[in-house]
């Protein structure tokens, strides 16, 4: 996790909000250093994790969490922290006996109608054990991407109402959170990622933007992020919105005001 | 406005946004109705029943009946609990429910729905939900029916939003602008013309409202307490201003070009063959003196 990101979002591994759905959103840029965060922060937080990686995989992540400070073996192997590597268990699918359905059914049917399955999949990974050690504190969903199902022909609805079921069991039931990416293309033809991210926006408490500069690539400044706080409910005012801009280093990430990263002051 | 809002009956339109949310003025309509003595049904969609139910006061949550399409809408769980019919189902049961006393009904949300079930399917039941108050075989009262709907705007194209603006009688759309939140309210009554008004709010921490008479462009912004405002006039290194002397010189002065009656005299005076200046020159070895008038063969 990156410090400077915590200090910004004002949050810590030991005081995690219960129930929020944190939606992290990149255009024209690469936001999956959002999705690096998140994940090893819960984890530092002592969480349950459920990540549903489409995208990378397992080496990958493994990789970027060892420069962070977690290893995915070691939660994986002790049960912190369950994983389903996408990119492999895609190919599953289609040499396994009959059985209960795979999370992935969806890319075995010609016109993929919901995606049950994987909640059905998320749902039995975060349900509270009993009798094993109850030594983890709150469940997490993490999903990187949303946009990858849109890609593979999942209907926006479905995905829309895959994160609602996810949001009724981990966010009110189980008083988990979850933490979502999808892409904006910014592309005026795609209504469905448009409506994606409107949905999916309306319904979470953070939103985090990770955009390109608008006058293109720079060496010292990577990107800016706008975070959005919204409250859907409560009449707070008017969510707090904020712009930084970071680079992204090595082993971490440094966030300053918009104009005054240090290779320019 | 909550009176024009809540007045005729009929279907009333939250546009909100990303931005704007609507949900505060939903629910402290909500909150203002079940005030007023009426039921209040609330189909909810998007948001937990206790989430719905927060800061709301105990005589507002006796009121409210809460339908619960939130924890499983589609059935997945397949224990029986979700409500029959699914989404449709639980929306025509409002249609026929009677009972004394006017009735608001919220519909948390119409995008949830719109995106569920077929825009037209929609239309219908909604224009049968506030058309109850019309039926010609009840020969008691005519109660009123409001249905409140939340739309997101950003989640439907301009067909299914224009199909049901048309049906609104009232449409609310939220903005703002800075920290103050707006509805624009465009009211439809028959026979009338359709009336304007943006009205400038704030929803207080138990949803009632507080309604602001302008715009807040016209109220000057509080100054920060804590910063002093600067006087950019101290510190100069230049004078900027003028003494009293100096200011009667200034006001005394005449001006070059401004021709004032002692120039006049001047002018006139000066054929009076008073030698005023003499011009003395004296001529260098190299200077061509010549007698000659170059305008000799001018013709004036």
């Amino acid at each position: 996790m990156f410090p400077e990101l915590n200090d910004l979002l004002n949050a810590s591994p030991d005081r995690a909000e219960p129930g929020k759905l944190t939606l992290l959103c990149d255009a024209e840029t690469d936001g999956s250093f959002l999705v690096h965060h998140f994940l090893s922060f819960y984890l530092k937080a002592n969480c349950k994790v459920c990540f549903v990686a489409l995208v990378q995989s397992f080496s990958h992540y493994n990789i970027v969490g060892q420069k962070l400070g977690v290893s995915l073996t070691t939660a994986r192997e002790r049960g912190q922290l369950v994983f389903l590597e996408g990119l492999r268990s895609a190919v599953d699918i289609f040499f396994r006996a009959e059985g209960k359905a795979h999370p992935l059914q969806f890319l075995r049917e010609a016109k993929a109608a919901s995606l049950q399955p994987l909640y059905e999949f998320v749902r039995e990974a975060l349900e509270p054990v009993d009798q094993g050690e109850a030594a983890w504190k709150r469940p997490v969903l993490l999903v990187d991407d949303l946009s990858v199902l849109l890609s593979l022909g999942v209907g926006v609805v479905a995905v829309l109402d895959f994160i609602h079921y996810c949001r009724a069991c981990v966010c009110c039931r189980l008083q988990g959170n979850i933490v979502a990416l999808v892409h904006d293309s910014g592309d005026a033809e795609d209504e469905e990622s448009d409506v994606l991210l409107n949905g999916l926006s309306h319904q979470s408490h953070l939103v985090l933007r990770a955009e390109g500069l608008a006058t293109g690539f720079c060496r010292d400044v990577h990107g800016q992020l706008r975070v959005l706080w919204r409250t859907p409910s409560p009449p707070a005012q008017r969510g707090r919105s904020l712009t930084f801009q970071y680079k992204i280093q090595d082993k971490s990430v440094s966030f300053f005001a918009k104009g005054l990263s240090p290779a320019v002051l | 406005m909550l009176e024009s809002l809540l007045g005729p009956g009929g279907l009333v339109l939250l546009r909100d946004s990303v931005e704007w949310e609507g949900r505060s003025l939903l629910k402290a309509l909500v909150r203002r109705a079940a005030l007023r003595g009426e039921r209040v049904h609330v189909l909810g969609c998007e948001v937990s029943e206790e989430e719905f139910r927060e800061g709301f006061d105990s005589g507002t949550n006796s009121r409210l009946v809460y339908h619960d399409l939130f924890r499983d809408p589609l059935n997945w769980s397949n224990t029986g609990e979700a409500l029959p019919g699914g989404p449709l189902g639980v929306l025509r049961a409002l249609c026929t429910r009677t009972g004394p006393g006017p009735v608001t009904i919220a519909l948390d949300s119409l995008s949830w729905l719109l995106l569920h079930l077929p825009c037209t399917t929609l239309c219908q039941t909604l224009h049968a939900l506030s058309r109850q108050d019309s039926r010609p075989d009840d020969s008691s009262p005519v109660e009123r029916v409001h249905v409140l709907g939340l739309l997101h705007e950003e989640l439907h194209g301009p067909g299914p939003v224009e199909t049901l603006s048309s049906l609104a009688q009232t449409e609310v759309t939220l903005s703002g602008s800075g920290d103050q939140a707006s509805a624009h309210i465009l009211c439809r009554r028959p026979q009338h013309r359709p009336t304007h008004k943006i009205q400038w709010f704030t929803i207080l921490p138990d949803f009632s409202l507080d309604l602001q008479g302008g715009s807040p462009l016209k109220s000057q912004p509080h100054p920060d307490p804590r910063t002093h405002p600067v006087d950019p006039t101290s510190h100069l290194t230049f004078n900027l201003h003028l003494s009293k002397k100096e200011k009667e010189a200034k006001d005394s002065l005449t001006l070059p070009f401004q021709f004032s009656s002692e120039k006049q005299q001047a002018l006139l005076c000066r054929g009076l063959g008073q030698a005023t200046s003499h011009i003395f020159y004296e001529p260098d070895a190299y200077d061509d003196l010549d007698q000659e008038d170059p305008d000799d063969d001018l013709d004036i």
